[in-house]
């Protein structure tokens, strides 16, 4: 990608982002659900509603409610949230660490998964095990995330309760983090049985994050490697005597490598949403989680801070995706 | 003259097609020979087989192919790959195609010294600025870390002869290399596979569709149809003395600069059904035979 493109991707972000913050904005406040209801206790008298009502900027129209947001967001204020009484700032950045790690390690284990099944039916082409290989992924590509952490649940939690099923870290383990991002943090410290123990949490949710994923990367990587492998290149390689395996690794995987990045690296963004559900599901303490106790509580402020993260990091992914896929093909690195 | 490719008797089909049907064909040492068909007359299935690239559903059904006194057909996969890219180089169709696009013109050159004389990364960079060098590239330091798309055409296919020479093969198999090139750039690569083969001693395998090539570098010549040995001789002999009535019709189809072009007549098209009729007898007959 030339420098100009980049420069031109970054200038659209911030209407993009405006663009996002407005939909938001008045989504929350066209459908029905009041915060003010949630939080107020049985019998409160209509001034004090009116009283909560004015102290959250609530009773002004629309239009000036959104300016006021806008300009606070802009001084990188985004609010109070109404449930949790605290900063939205610091509430999405306590819990945005662990979201990261849990989707870092999903998209590892996705690619690992996904390349190895896509070279391993490769080598298999045009035998009945290759037949197998592509059903299975199927099977796996077509049951959603949310349902693989139903089902881990129940084998790995339940029937054979090897793994944790709740929670970020064992509690008589915890100990006083510098950053949010723990696993980071234990691994660069050198606590390993910290470490251990949050891999064994997460690993049962980032494998439901990451079958689906690794069954999408896997059906497209092995459809470009069979498009690569009959490429003249591949061919000629050959003729020069070079080995299958050679070939398939020097030849065929770079090149089957960029549109697969290209087209699985945009579906990242749908892992990242199914973060979410299964947060939920293993009571893992992200901002996914959040989001739906936000929604529950019509928190708006909460909501709005927590839509407009995911935006940031969907727009973040598409790009960083755009860039790798630039470094992976010298013909778009010279425009 | 000692044979270093022989063919002898070459039957390949693929499924109920038959595409090959007793071919037979002999280089000499440090000759070259044209190999000339029409699309569809199997020239490129000759060169598929003896570099084992055939469609999986193709099967040679008969017939060997003898190089440097050893059966290609029979051999090891190992050892038949220690002979390609070595003993045996392709020259082939398409420059545009036939480079990978995400590596370097070096480490593509590099790799076939490296796996075949055993060379370090150092040196064999430096034997393929040499080689590019032999084929008139200057600069051929830069040339090496460029990428193919950075690279023209007849820039292209001047890589790929270089590499087709790089390990001193006996023998370059040169699928139609002008084709896919403009005609001001076609007469330069001739003359430069012409100046490579006596540099490095190797014999070529021409194979073309264009007479005219034929005439201006070929030894001797071989006219394939379906399948099919028509005529073969030295290049001299058959393109005065033509035997085979499908030949002197290819040579009357052949633009000239000392004919006017309304000279050309196209090959009749019942000598060519009569051609095809013949394959398919000889297709019943084979059949009819008891294996």
């Amino acid at each position: 990608m030339r420098w100009s493109a980049l420069l031109k991707r970054l200038a659209l972000i911030p209407p993009t982002l405006l663009g996002v913050g407005a939909i938001v904005f008045v989504l929350l406040r066209v459908v029905p659900g009041d915060p003010i209801a949630m939080m107020i206790p049985p019998g409160a008298s209509p001034a004090d509603i009116a009283r909560l009502r004015a102290l959250y900027g609530l009773d002004q129209p629309l239009l000036s409610q959104f300016i006021t947001w806008l300009g606070q967001v802009a001084s990188g204020d985004f609010g109070r949230s109404i449930s949790l009484r605290q900063q939205v700032f610091e509430l999405v950045g306590a819990r945005l660490p662990a979201t990261l790690e849990l989707a870092a390690l999903s998209v590892v284990l996705a690619l690992l998964m996904g390349t190895a099944v896509a070279l391993v039916g490769s080598l298999l082409r045009g035998t009945r095990a290759e037949w197998l290989l592509d059903t299975a992924n199927g099977f796996f590509l077509a049951i959603p995330d949310f349902l693989w952490a139903l089902i881990l649940l129940l084998g790995f939690g339940v029937l054979l309760p090897l793994l944790p099923i709740s929670g970020r870290l064992d509690p008589q383990l915890a100990i006083a983090f510098r950053t949010h991002f723990y696993l980071v943090e234990s691994l660069l410290t050198l606590r390993l049985d910290i470490a251990a123990d949050l891999l064994r949490h997460m690993l049962l949710p980032s494998l439901a994050l990451a079958l689906p994923f690794a069954a999408l990367v896997a059906r497209l990587l092995k459809a470009q490697l069979a498009e690569a492998e009959d490429q003249d290149y591949a061919q000629i390689a050959r003729t020069r005597g070079f080995s299958r395996t050679t070939i398939l690794q020097r030849e065929v995987f770079p090149n089957a490598l960029i549109p697969t990045v290209a087209l699985s690296g945009v579906q990242v963004t749908l892992l990242l949403g199914g973060t979410v559900l299964v947060e939920r599901i293993f009571s893992y303490e992200g901002i996914g989680n959040m989001a739906i106790d936000a929604v529950i509580n019509r928190d708006f402020p909460l909501i709005q801070g927590l839509i407009l993260t995911f935006a940031v990091l969907f727009i973040a992914l598409n790009l960083a995706v755009d860039l790798l896929v630039a470094l992976l093909d010298p013909r778009l690195r010279h425009g | 003259m000692s044979a270093i490719l022989e063919i002898d008797n070459l039957h390949v089909a693929i499924g109920a097609a038959n595409v090959l049907r007793g071919v037979s064909l002999r280089v000499e040492a440090g000759e070259v020979r044209g190999l000339v068909g029409e699309s569809g007359a199997g020239k490129s299935m000759v060169g598929r087989t003896i570099f084992g690239l055939l469609p999986s559903r193709a099967k040679i059904t008969a017939g060997c192919v003898s190089f440097e006194g050893r059966d290609l057909l029979a051999l090891p996969d190992r050892q038949r790959r220690d002979l390609l890219g070595r003993r045996i180089a392709l020259i082939p169709q398409d420059p545009m195609t036939s480079l990978n696009p995400v590596r370097r013109i070096g480490a593509q050159m590099a790799a076939v010294l490296q796996l075949h004389l055993k060379l370090s990364k150092r040196a064999a960079l430096a034997r393929a600025a040499e080689l590019l060098t032999e084929v008139a590239i200057r600069d051929p330091a830069r040339v090496l870390t460029l990428y193919p798309h950075e690279l023209s055409g007849g820039m292209r296919q001047r890589v790929l002869i270089a590499t087709a020479f790089a390990c001193d093969p006996s023998l370059v198999i040169a699928d139609e290399p002008t084709t896919a090139l403009d005609v001001t750039v076609q007469r330069q690569v001739l003359q430069l596979v012409e100046r490579m083969r006596q540099r490095h001693g190797a014999a070529i395998l021409f194979v073309t569709h264009d007479l005219g090539v034929v005439a201006k570098i070929c030894r001797s010549m071989t006219v394939l149809h379906a399948g099919r040995v028509l005529e073969d001789g030295l290049t001299a002999d058959v393109l005065v003395k033509p035997h085979h009535a499908y030949t002197r019709a290819l040579l009357a189809a052949t633009p000239r600069a000392d004919r006017p072009a309304d000279a050309l007549k196209p090959v009749p098209p019942a000598l060519i059904e009569s051609l095809w009729a013949e394959a398919h007898r000889l297709d019943q007959l084979a059949a009819a035979r008891p294996a």
